[in-house]
């Protein structure tokens, strides 16, 4: 190696501490935040209503991304693996939703019972359905996957089932763009229930098909209040299964260590299943949603809000529940602030700026705990 | 059906070729070397001009496999450097590609059209910005245990001041030039075909040093965040890259490359000459680098991190130059693609495609040169060539059907044989020189005097 360092050699004998030059990358960092904390201020003193509007609908994009990422920091925090199939598992939720509504009518099915029944009620009960069924459906999905794909190639190294994990992905996509299985089009989505829109000026008013609500007033659609509050209640009882019941007890002692775990008696292998269910079935829901929210659906659909939603949770700690939540909810807010005032195409570019960065400063992410080297 | 063994005897042919090829390169005597590329540069010539019946034996939609093999031969040994040899999972590469593509049709676009200051500035530009990087790294290199975030603003404000020093400089000695290309009726001694050759072979040669510039300042920050994160910053570039691409015109200042309707009237200069002469330098530096000491610190990197550190091995660096070369390829592989059809588009670079180099160096053997060459050249001719055309027939189906069946073949590759097709074989010119006792006292001898006691 004598060769090799020859650089190194040439140089003076007494080399200086770089440390006390870490205030240029630290002033880099801030002279950025004032960057952006100016570019904000500046927007939201000349159009507050905007910038509401802007924020509504990055909580209506975050609370989406949390959905996925949930899943995404499970089991990347038990098997150590980016899951790049996720995201196609949100795009398989969105699909079999829109099979059902489109093809088996699902959300009307109340009315097989009782034609009478109020309408409410069979929306209600309808849309329910339809969710579950995704979810479901999601679950199964995904735990073929990691039966086919991951399990065999547990011990080999991290890389070889990362390579695995994309070419499932791949798979599924370019799978479901065949003619006879989806065809790679944009379908525009069914709805099970209806989207209303309702705006805030001087009270809250509905917004009347075809008319534009008045200048000056803020909008937000019932989809928006169901992602948040299905996103929130998702997390919570997540939280709580994870914390208090003996297989969130189980998935927490599998993700410290594996072989110790195996030795206390527990079936790692259905751990990971379930871990993956558990996931997928978040990740079907929020395919659903977003599918509601955006309905416009195509195969390569899950590939974009996937990653992003990986970066969130990588941002937020990975492994970490609330970390996921957390980081998903600043990257819906930096996309949504980065469409809005810097510039529409870049919104995909910020997520992974905003990771390189977040990574840099705290490698563990936000909410992550410094741990040991894993092999 | 005749298609079908037609393939299959060009795919053979074509193996055998890069066989040959490698055999002569490796051969001792400089004469067999010399005359024996030549030859192999002949054969395949040859069989672009002479025609039988109506076609050539190798006809225009063969040659343009060969072209595309080239340059996918020479991302994917870039790739293979970044991830086989040091095991830094990089999803990026297309990135760099696409950067190179770019950044040398503009240039000679711009020449075409009778603008020097492409050239110029883009020529001072990687000059300088080179000078800045290299001058900073002996630097900075005086401080033990500087932040990576500093290191980045420091080289960051560099490279800006660089740029814009190269733009205005640049821009006031091609404007000076423009007199000498003459009108499109009276051309100037720089509208002629040799100055549009050298440019060309300028500006590949540009396009490579600028990518790996990008390469430097990128991963100079983000290498340092481990292996899994890399490789989704590294995916992320490549999606900014094509972000960037598809806005060349509204979010970039380059109205000529058209954004997402993609750069037309980019001059055809690839020719299997200079197709050829790239994919020979890229393995020649590719080879000297892995055999020689570096490359075995580079290797070892990716062995044990820890190990090599002990060793005295400073791994971000080895990490860093590595990347670095790696992305110098892919941006020449680039130039050569983009001179190929004339026509660039953001699609041929989207990150979906990106995994193609991935795909080729699982397939030929992670840290084998051979293996990627192999799987270069027998991926392009019989996926994109062969099953294109066969699945072209069955139906309109058939671009997805090729990635139904890239995923599987990665998937039972990984599953069946990960270590790919050939493992670790390596052919004549790319085998390690092997160490015989005479060989051994040749070094000795040669080395300054020093003579290594052993203990």
């Amino acid at each position: 190696m004598q060769k090799a360092n020859s650089t190194q050699r040439s140089l003076p004998a007494v080399r200086t501490s770089g440390a006390r030059l870490a205030w240029i990358g630290r002033g880099f960092l801030i002279i950025l935040a004032l960057m952006a904390l100016i570019v904000l201020v500046r927007n939201f003193i000349n159009n507050p209503l905007l910038f509401a509007q802007i924020v509504i609908s990055g909580l209506q994009l975050g609370f989406v991304y949390a959905l996925i990422a949930l899943g995404y920091t499970m089991v990347y925090g038990i098997v150590r693996l980016i899951n790049f199939a996720h995201g196609d598992v949100f795009m398989a939720g969105a699909f079999v939703s829109y099979f059902a509504v489109t093809r088996f009518q699902l959300h009307v099915w109340p009315t097989l019972i009782d034609p009478n029944l109020p309408p409410i009620v069979i929306t209600v009960v309808g849309s329910i359905t339809v969710i579950l069924l995704s979810m479901a459906v999601c679950a199964l999905l995904a735990v073929t996957i990691e039966r086919v794909a991951y399990k065999p190639l547990r011990n080999a190294p991290r890389i070889a089932a990362l390579i695995t994990a994309i070419g499932v992905s791949f798979f599924i996509e370019y799978f479901g763009a065949l003619n006879f299985v989806f065809s790679p089009r944009f379908i525009p989505y069914q709805r099970p229930f209806e989207v209303v829109t309702w705006y805030i000026r001087d009270g809250i008013h509905l917004v009347i098909d075809g008319k534009a609500p008045p200048d000056g007033s803020i909008t937000f659609s019932n989809i928006a209040i169901i992602i948040m509050v299905v996103s929130i209640l998702m997390q919570l009882s997540l939280q709580f299964l994870v914390r208090r019941t003996r297989i969130g007890k189980a998935m927490r002692a599998t993700a410290f260590d594996k072989q110790a775990a195996q030795l206390m008696g527990i079936n790692v292998d259905r751990i990971i299943s379930i871990t993956f269910a558990l996931g997928a079935a978040l990740a079907g829901l929020g395919g659903v949603l977003y599918a509601i929210a955006y309905p416009s659906i195509n195969t390569l659909l899950g590939v974009l809000p996937g990653l992003k939603a990986f970066v969130a949770a990588v941002m937020g700690g990975i492994g970490s529940i609330p970390g996921a939540f957390i980081g998903a909810l600043i990257m819906g807010q930096a996309e949504s602030l980065t469409a809005g005032y810097i510039s529409t195409p870049m919104r995909d570019a910020i997520a992974f700026t905003i990771l390189i960065v977040v990574l840099l400063v705290r490698p563990t992410g936000i909410f992550g705990e410094p741990e040991k080297e894993k092999a | 059906m005749e298609f079908f063994f037609g393939s299959f005897v060009k795919i053979v042919a074509v193996v055998a070729w890069v066989y040959g090829l490698l055999r002569v390169m490796g051969n001792s005597s400089k004469l067999v070397k010399i005359v024996g590329i030549v030859a192999m540069f002949g054969i395949v010539q040859v069989a672009i001009l002479v025609k039988i019946g109506d076609d050539a034996i190798l006809n225009s939609f063969d040659t343009g496999l060969l072209f595309q093999a080239c340059t996918m031969v020479m991302v994917a040994l870039g790739l293979n450097l970044i991830y086989g040899f040091n095991g830094q999972f990089s999803l990026g590469q297309y990135g760099f590609y696409g950067i190179g593509a770019y950044t040398a049709a503009d240039i000679t676009y711009r020449w075409t059209n009778g603008q020097a200051s492409g050239l110029i500035v883009a020529g001072i530009g990687v000059v300088l910005i080179g000078a800045v990087i290299l001058g900073l790294n002996r630097f900075l290199s005086r401080f033990r245990g500087l932040p990576v975030l500093s290191a980045f603003t420091l080289y960051l404000i560099g490279v800006i001041v660089a740029g814009v020093v190269a733009y205005y400089v640049g821009a006031t000695i091609g404007d000076a030039l423009t007199p000498l290309f003459g009108s499109t009726d009276a051309p100037g001694i720089l509208r002629s075909d040799i100055a549009l050759q050298l440019v060309f072979v300028l500006a590949v040669l540009i396009a490579g040093i600028f990518a790996a510039e990008v390469a430097f300042l990128f991963g100079l920050p983000v290498l340092t965040l481990g292996s899994d994160y890399f490789g989704i910053a590294s995916l992320g570039f490549t999606i900014v890259v094509n972000t960037l691409m598809v806005n060349t015109d509204t979010i970039l200042p380059f109205p000529e490359m058209k954004g997402g309707q993609g750069m037309i009237g980019i001059p055809k200069v690839t020719t299997w000459f200079w197709a050829f002469a790239f994919l020979l330098l890229v393995i020649i530096v590719m080879r000297n680098v892995i055999h020689s000491s570096t490359g075995r610190a580079i290797m070892s990197v990716r062995e044990d991190e820890t190990a090599s550190k002990a060793m005295g091995i400073n791994i971000a660096n080895y990490k860093l130059l590595s990347f670095v070369i790696g992305s110098l390829f892919a941006g020449i592989g680039g130039g050569v693609y983009a001179h190929y059809i004339g026509f660039l588009s953001p699609g041929t670079f989207d990150f979906i495609v990106g995994f193609n180099p991935l795909i080729i160096i699982v397939f030929g053997g992670l840290g084998s040169m051979t293996g990627t060459i192999v799987a270069g050249f027998f991926w392009m001719f019989f996926l994109e060539g062969m099953l294109r055309v066969l699945l072209g027939q069955m139906g309109t189906d058939a671009p997805t059907w090729r990635y139904v069946l890239y995923p599987i073949t990665l998937l039972l590759m990984m599953l069946l044989r990960p270590k790919g097709l050939l493992g670790k074989v390596e052919w004549g010119f790319l085998r390690p020189e092997e160490v015989t006792p005479r060989r051994t006292a040749e070094m000795l001898n040669s080395a300054t005097g020093v003579m290594p006691t052993v203990k």
